[in-house]
């Protein structure tokens, strides 16, 4: 059996939950086995019903008032008890921080290995043989658990394809009741919620770097008087310029190390060997020369625009179109020019 | 309040790897202190530099790794231990977070211990969430933030750094807290810390030391590494003419590409 554990966030599934499904559901039919998933909340039945309808045979439904809120402890206690009384041979998370968490730990309770961050798999009889990048994608290892059972995986967003909605069949909807203990951590509540789509599910990213605050006929207002400020000033010029391009697009905002470190954004938007490691079908990198560590970061990304003011910046090396010049004349042009197709189309 | 840092010796991020004969190969890049656990170590000696107490930095490695050690020393922390054992060759996350807990568990017994969110190397990110739950303590993964921290009543809040937003959270010590780098800007070692740290003799440990015999087999084995895809863009520069118009050649050659 292959179950498949459905990650969600304010009553919404992660999109990468759906693609691990699929993965899964490939699996089970290679092996003639079944495809299960497994949604813990509270008040997340709609998600069950969702994952029926993407082709769970069956979902096993804990919906009680200890799970409101995703807390690694009873997570983990909820999955491993489901996972034993099933006797599950494959067991897939989509690659998200809490899931990643929540597989590492059901690993040590299960004494099994556990391969994160997945972007192929293959069967050798009933072994999965599953790919994952390592130092930041700059190389690739096959990896496999041979002896142990559950097999623990972790699918990367947006490495494999999204089901079908509708495609499943006659699945059922299992509630459980848990034994669980409550853990010796509370959620306190949210902030800084990120609206719209996180940079990992993202089809389209526009990234911005150092050269964001490059343009020195802006003139900071008189009350800045800061170098360093005034510098974050002029980023933050560029970075909206940068936002409204993403806008256009329906694209998430990324940035380079250099411009995090430089306190021009978030770290949250961080691409790169110390920050997300990102593969949309479109990336478009504004004043970004191309690190070593940001390139890692991004360099499965299907297409990559580069708009540099230095033609000799290494971006250009992955880039599929390259554009010279100064990104705060060409990302609103670029806009502008975006909006005008859109309005015709 | 004794703190416990967990480190691991990477590859220098800056390096280019390549396979030869079918392993991974740096070259002659640096090895350094995993870049993620450079925050971990700051985090360790800013709660000691608030709450009193010392802290020490335990790591898995080879002969090598002793260098990232004296990394953390020259920052700042008071001790050191390397365990340090053939068995640990072919470790996998199994193995090295059974390790780094029985590591844990011979030294005073720690209020906290800190990982960094991830290791260059491996990117596995889990160590942290494995070894608190091989201690049966809270999970405080990709924390950006302490904003409470009481010894006395032994409580956290921390801010959880997930996809959607921040998720605060309280939980009781001990507890393992593995950060991201959001959360502090490392220090640079001293020059005294620096002298201090080429003095230290660091203590090894063998499985046997912390009490692993037998059970130290790992599930995973690593059966090929792979170089990617080279890529095979071609980059097209798109010139001529005013923003406006190279903005306008740029979109239509992404539509014709069905890029968009």
């Amino acid at each position: 059996m292959v179950i498949v554990y459905i990650d969600h966030f304010d009553g919404r599934a992660v999109p990468a939950s759906w693609e691990a499904l699929n993965v899964g559901r490939g699996l089970a039919e290679e092996l003639g086995s079944e495809i299960k998933a497994v949604v813990l909340g509270s008040d997340v039945e709609g998600i069950a019903q969702e994952a029926k309808d993407y082709g769970a045979g069956e979902v096993f439904l804990a919906d009680l008032k200890v799970l409101e809120h995703f807390r690694p402890e009873v997570y983990t206690e909820a999955v491993t008890q489901i996972v034993q009384e099933q006797g599950a041979e494959i067991v897939l998370f989509p690659t998200t921080g809490r899931a990643r968490e929540l597989a590492g730990m059901l690993a040590i309770d299960l004494d099994t290995g556990i391969t994160p961050d997945v972007v192929a798999v293959e069967l050798e009889g009933s072994v999965v043989v599953a790919t994952r990048p390592i130092y930041a994608g700059k190389l690739l290892t096959k990896e496999v658990n041979q002896a142990r059972r559950p097999q623990i995986l972790t699918t990367r967003s947006r490495s494999f394809q999204p089901p079908e909605k509708g495609t499943g069949g006659e699945g059922v909807i299992t509630r459980l009741e848990l034994e669980l203990s409550e853990p010796a951590t509370e959620v306190q509540g949210y902030k800084e919620s990120n609206r719209g789509t996180s940079l990992s599910d993202a089809a389209i990213i526009v990234s911005g770097g150092r050269g964001t605050s490059n343009n020195p006929s802006l003139k900071p207002p008189p009350e800045i008087t800061d170098e360093k400020e005034q510098e974050i000033w002029r980023a933050h010029q560029g970075f909206e310029l940068i936002g409204e391009l993403a806008k256009v697009l329906g694209a998430a905002v990324g940035a380079s190390r250099a411009a995090v470190d430089a306190g021009f954004i978030p770290y949250a938007n961080q691409v790169g060997q110390t920050g997300k490691v990102v593969s949309p079908d479109l990336y478009i990198a504004c004043g970004i020369s191309g690190a070593i560590q940001h390139l890692a970061g991004m360099r499965t990304s299907k297409t990559i625009v580069a708009i540099n003011k230095d033609p000799d910046a290494p971006i250009y090396k992955l880039a599929r179109f390259g554009v010279v010049g100064d990104l705060f004349e060409i990302v609103p042009a670029l806009t502008e020019a975006l909006r005008e197709k859109l309005d015709k189309a | 309040m004794n703190i416990v840092v967990c480190v691991k010796q990477t590859t220098d991020t800056a390096a280019t790897l390549s396979v030869v004969d079918g392993e991974a190969s740096y070259g002659d890049a640096a090895l350094v202190l995993n870049p993620w656990d450079e925050y971990a170590v700051e985090q360790a000696l800013l709660t000691k530099e608030a709450e009193g107490g010392k802290v020490t930095a335990l790591c898995l490695g080879p002969d090598s790794a002793e260098d990232a050690l004296k990394q953390a020393l020259a920052m700042g922390c008071d001790e050191a231990v390397l365990i340090l054992d053939a068995v640990f060759e072919s470790a996998d996350t199994l193995v090295v977070s059974r390790a780094l807990a029985a590591g844990i568990e011979k030294l005073d017994p720690p209020e906290l211990v800190f990982f960094g969110k991830s290791a260059v190397d491996s990117d596995t990110g889990v160590m942290g969430p494995q070894v608190a739950r091989r201690l049966g303590w809270p999970s405080l993964n990709l924390v950006a933030a302490i904003p409470e921290l009481d010894a006395s009543a032994k409580t956290i809040t921390v801010e959880r750094l997930l996809e959607e937003g921040r998720q605060i959270v309280s939980g009781r010590l001990p507890a393992v807290v593995s950060v991201v780098k959001e959360i502090n800007e490392p220090r640079y070692p001293s020059f005294m810390g620096i002298r201090k740290a080429s003095k230290a003799e660091i203590p090894r440990w063998s499985a046997a030391d912390v009490g692993l015999s037998g059970q130290i087999q790992p599930a995973l084995s690593w059966p090929e590494i792979l170089a990617p895809e080279k890529s095979e863009a071609v980059c097209e520069l798109i010139e001529g003419g005013d923003a406006s118009e190279i903005a306008r050649k740029l979109v239509d050659r992404l539509v014709e590409e069905k890029v968009i």
